[in-house]
C-alpha cells in the first residue's frame, strides 16, 4: 500500500475546463456536487482506502521568524501569487494507478451545467517508512 | 449493561477515593481501569451494588499503584491506613469534581478534556475521537491537566459559573465519534443543575434541551444545513422543549437572570412559535437587549440585528447593524440576509458570496454558497 495526498486549490493550479465560480451555479447544481464529493469519500472509506480529507479557509497568513525581540514577519510580498490550497484528501491505495484513477474520478465532479469541472488536481505521493527487510533478494 | 448508568457513578466513585486520601491523577486513573474492568466483567457476572463494586475495584488498583510506587514514603503510610468503609455518597463531592475539571488554572480545551474523562467517565479514546485529535495527544492534553490541578484543594468551593462555560463548549464544539457529546453535556449539566442551587445552570440545561430539541429538523437528508425559518417544526421534540421551557420559567422566576437564562429564553420564544411567521420577534428584542446588558458581547449585538430586523423590517436591522465592526464573524451573512430582505438581490447574493468565502466549516460554506447560487438564479431569469 502507499499513500497519496490529493491537493486541491484554490489559485495556483491551472484554470479548469468548466470554469464557472460556485456561486454562479444553481443551487441544484451545487447540491449535485456536494453529493458527488460526500458519495466519493463514502466510497473510500468502504473500500478502505480513506485516510483523512480535510478543507482549509481561503484566508491565510505567511510568518517568517524576523529576528530576536522582533516580531515575525506576516504576510509576505508574496501574498497575491501565492498558491492556495483549499484542501486535501489522503489515500492508502495498492498502485501508483490505482491513485491515478481516484484521482481522475475526483475531478470529474459535477459543476455549472451538471458536467463535469474537470479541475486539476494534485497527486504527490508521500514519503514512506523505511521497509523492514532492507537486503532485499532482488539485489543479490 | 447500561453504559450511561455506569459513567453516571464515575464522579462518585472518583470523589470517594480523593475523599479517602488519593491524590486526584492518581485516583482518576485507578477509576478509569475500574470502569474498564466493569465493561468487561459485569455482563457476564453483574454486581449487586455497582458503585460499591466500583469504589472497591478502584480502590485496589489505587493502591496496587501506590505499592508498586514503594519510593513514595508519603503515599505508602497512606496505604497502611485501612480506611472507612465509603460514607454515603454527598451531593457536594460530585460538585467538587466539576469545579477541579473546569479550574481556571485549566485552558478551555483542557478543562473539556478532563471534565469529560474525570466526570462524564469517557475514555481518552472516545475524547480523541470526539475532537479529531489523535488519542496519544488527548491523552497527554489530559495527563498535563490532571497535573495542572494536583495542587488544588479538593475542598474549596469554586465558580459555577467556569463549569456552566465548559459544559457549554462541550455541548457546542463537539464533532464526532462515536460518542453525542450533545448528549453527554446534557447528561453532565443535569447532573450539575440538581446538585448546585444555581438558576444559571438550569438557564443553561434548559438552553441545551431546547437546542437539542430542534437537532432533527436542523440538517437536511443530503446533510446540507436548514435555517431556523425553514425547518420543520413538526420534527422538533415537543417532550424536550416542554421540559426545557419549564426548568427555564422556574429558573426566571427566581429573579437572578444570567447571560444563560437569557439566551434560553430565546431559544424557547423561537420553539413556542406555531410557524416561523408567528415568532414573537418583539420579545426577542427585548431578550437581545438584556443579553447585550448582561455580556455586552459584540456577536450579540450581531443577533440582535437579525431579530430587530425582523420585528422593525429590514431597514432597522441594517441601521442596527451599521454600529457594529465589519469583521465580526458571520456580519457579512447577516448583511446579505438583511439585503435580500429589503430587495436588493445584486448586494445580497455579492455579501453571501463573500460570507461563504469566510464561513469557519464546510456546511455553512455550502448553505451561504447555496443562498448565493439561489439569487443570481432568481436574478439571470
Amino acid at each position: 500500500m502507499a499513500k497519496y495526498l490529493l491537493l486541491k486549490h484554490y489559485r495556483g493550479a491551472p484554470a479548469p475546463v468548466n470554469d464557472v465560480p460556485m456561486e454562479k451555479w444553481t443551487p441544484e447544481e451545487i447540491s449535485a456536487h456536494v453529493q458527488y464529493m460526500n458519495d466519493f469519500a463514502a466510497r473510500l472509506e468502504k473500500s478502505g482506502e480513506f485516510v483523512d480529507g480535510q478543507a482549509l479557509a481561503p484566508e491565510g497568513t505567511w510568518v517568517r521568524y524576523d529576528g530576536e525581540g522582533r516580531p515575525p514577519v506576516t504576510d509576505g510580498p508574496f501574498a497575491e501569487t501565492k498558491d492556495l490550497i483549499a484542501g486535501w484528501m489522503v489515500i492508502d491505495v495498492d498502485s501508483y494507478e490505482r491513485a491515478l484513477e481516484l484521482a481522475g474520478e475526483l475531478s470529474a465532479a459535477p459543476g455549472a451545467g451538471g458536467k463535469p469541472i474537470h479541475e486539476w488536481l494534485e497527486l504527490r505521493p508521500f514519503l514512506a517508512e523505511p521497509p523492514t527487510v532492507t537486503d532485499c533478494t532482488f539485489h543479490g | 449493561m447500561d453504559e450511561a448508568l455506569l459513567r453516571s457513578l464515575t464522579p462518585g466513585v472518583l470523589a470517594i477515593l480523593v475523599r479517602r486520601g488519593a491524590d486526584f491523577a492518581a485516583a482518576e486513573d485507578a477509576v478509569q481501569e475500574a470502569l474498564l474492568q466493569a465493561v468487561r466483567v459485569w455482563p457476564a457476572d453483574p454486581p449487586r451494588d455497582a458503585k460499591g463494586w466500583l469504589v472497591t475495584v478502584a480502590w485496589h488498583r489505587f493502591l496496587d499503584a501506590t505499592r508498586a510506587d514503594a519510593a513514595r514514603r508519603r503515599r505508602e503510610d497512606l496505604v497502611d491506613e485501612e480506611p472507612a468503609p465509603g460514607p454515603a455518597p454527598a451531593v457536594d463531592d460530585t460538585l467538587q469534581l466539576y469545579f477541579l475539571c473546569a479550574h481556571p488554572s485549566l485552558t478551555p480545551a483542557s478543562a473539556v478534556a478532563l471534565t469529560l474523562r474525570a466526570v462524564g467517565g469517557l475514555t481518552t479514546r472516545q475524547i480523541a475521537e470526539a475532537y479529531l485529535v489523535p488519542e496519544a495527544t488527548m491523552a497527554q492534553r489530559i495527563s498535563r491537566a490532571k497535573r495542572t490541578v494536583s495542587g488544588v484543594r479538593f475542598d474549596q468551593p469554586g465558580d459555577v459559573a467556569t463549569v456552566l462555560r465548559v459544559l457549554y463548549l462541550v455541548f457546542n464544539e463537539g464533532y464526532s465519534g462515536d460518542v453525542d457529546l450533545a448528549a453527554e453535556a446534557i447528561r453532565l449539566t443535569r447532573q450539575l443543575a440538581a446538585a448546585v442551587d444555581h438558576p444559571e445552570a438550569a438557564g443553561l440545561l434548559a438552553l441545551m434541551l431546547l437546542h437539542h430539541a430542534r437537532r432533527a429538523a436542523r440538517t437536511a437528508s443530503d446533510g446540507s444545513l436548514v435555517p431556523l425559518a425553514e425547518q420543520d417544526r413538526g420534527r422538533w421534540d415537543t417532550a424536550l422543549i416542554a421540559e426545557g421551557v419549564g426548568i427555564l420559567q422556574a429558573a426566571l422566576a427566581r429573579d437572578r437572570l444570567g447571560e444563560f437564562q437569557a439566551q434560553a429564553a430565546i431559544a424557547a420564544l423561537h420553539a413556542d412559535a406555531p410557524t416561523a411567521e408567528e415568532t414573537d420577534w418583539v420579545q426577542i428584542v427585548e431578550w437581545y437587549d438584556e443579553l447585550t446588558r448582561l455580556t455586552d458581547n459584540p456577536v450579540v449585538r450581531l443577533n440582535r440585528a437579525v431579530a430587530v430586523g425582523e420585528a422593525d423590517g429590514p431597514r432597522a436591522g441594517l441601521t442596527a447593524l451599521a454600529a457594529l465592526d465589519a469583521s465580526l464573524p458571520r456580519h457579512a451573512a447577516v448583511a446579505a440576509y438583511l439585503h435580500e430582505r429589503d430587495g436588493d438581490l445584486a448586494t445580497a447574493a455579492r455579501l453571501y458570496a463573500e460570507a461563504a468565502h469566510k464561513a469557519p466549516n464546510l456546511a455553512e460554506r455550502d448553505h451561504l454558497t447555496r443562498q448565493a447560487a439561489r439569487l443570481n438564479a432568481r436574478r439571470c431569469r
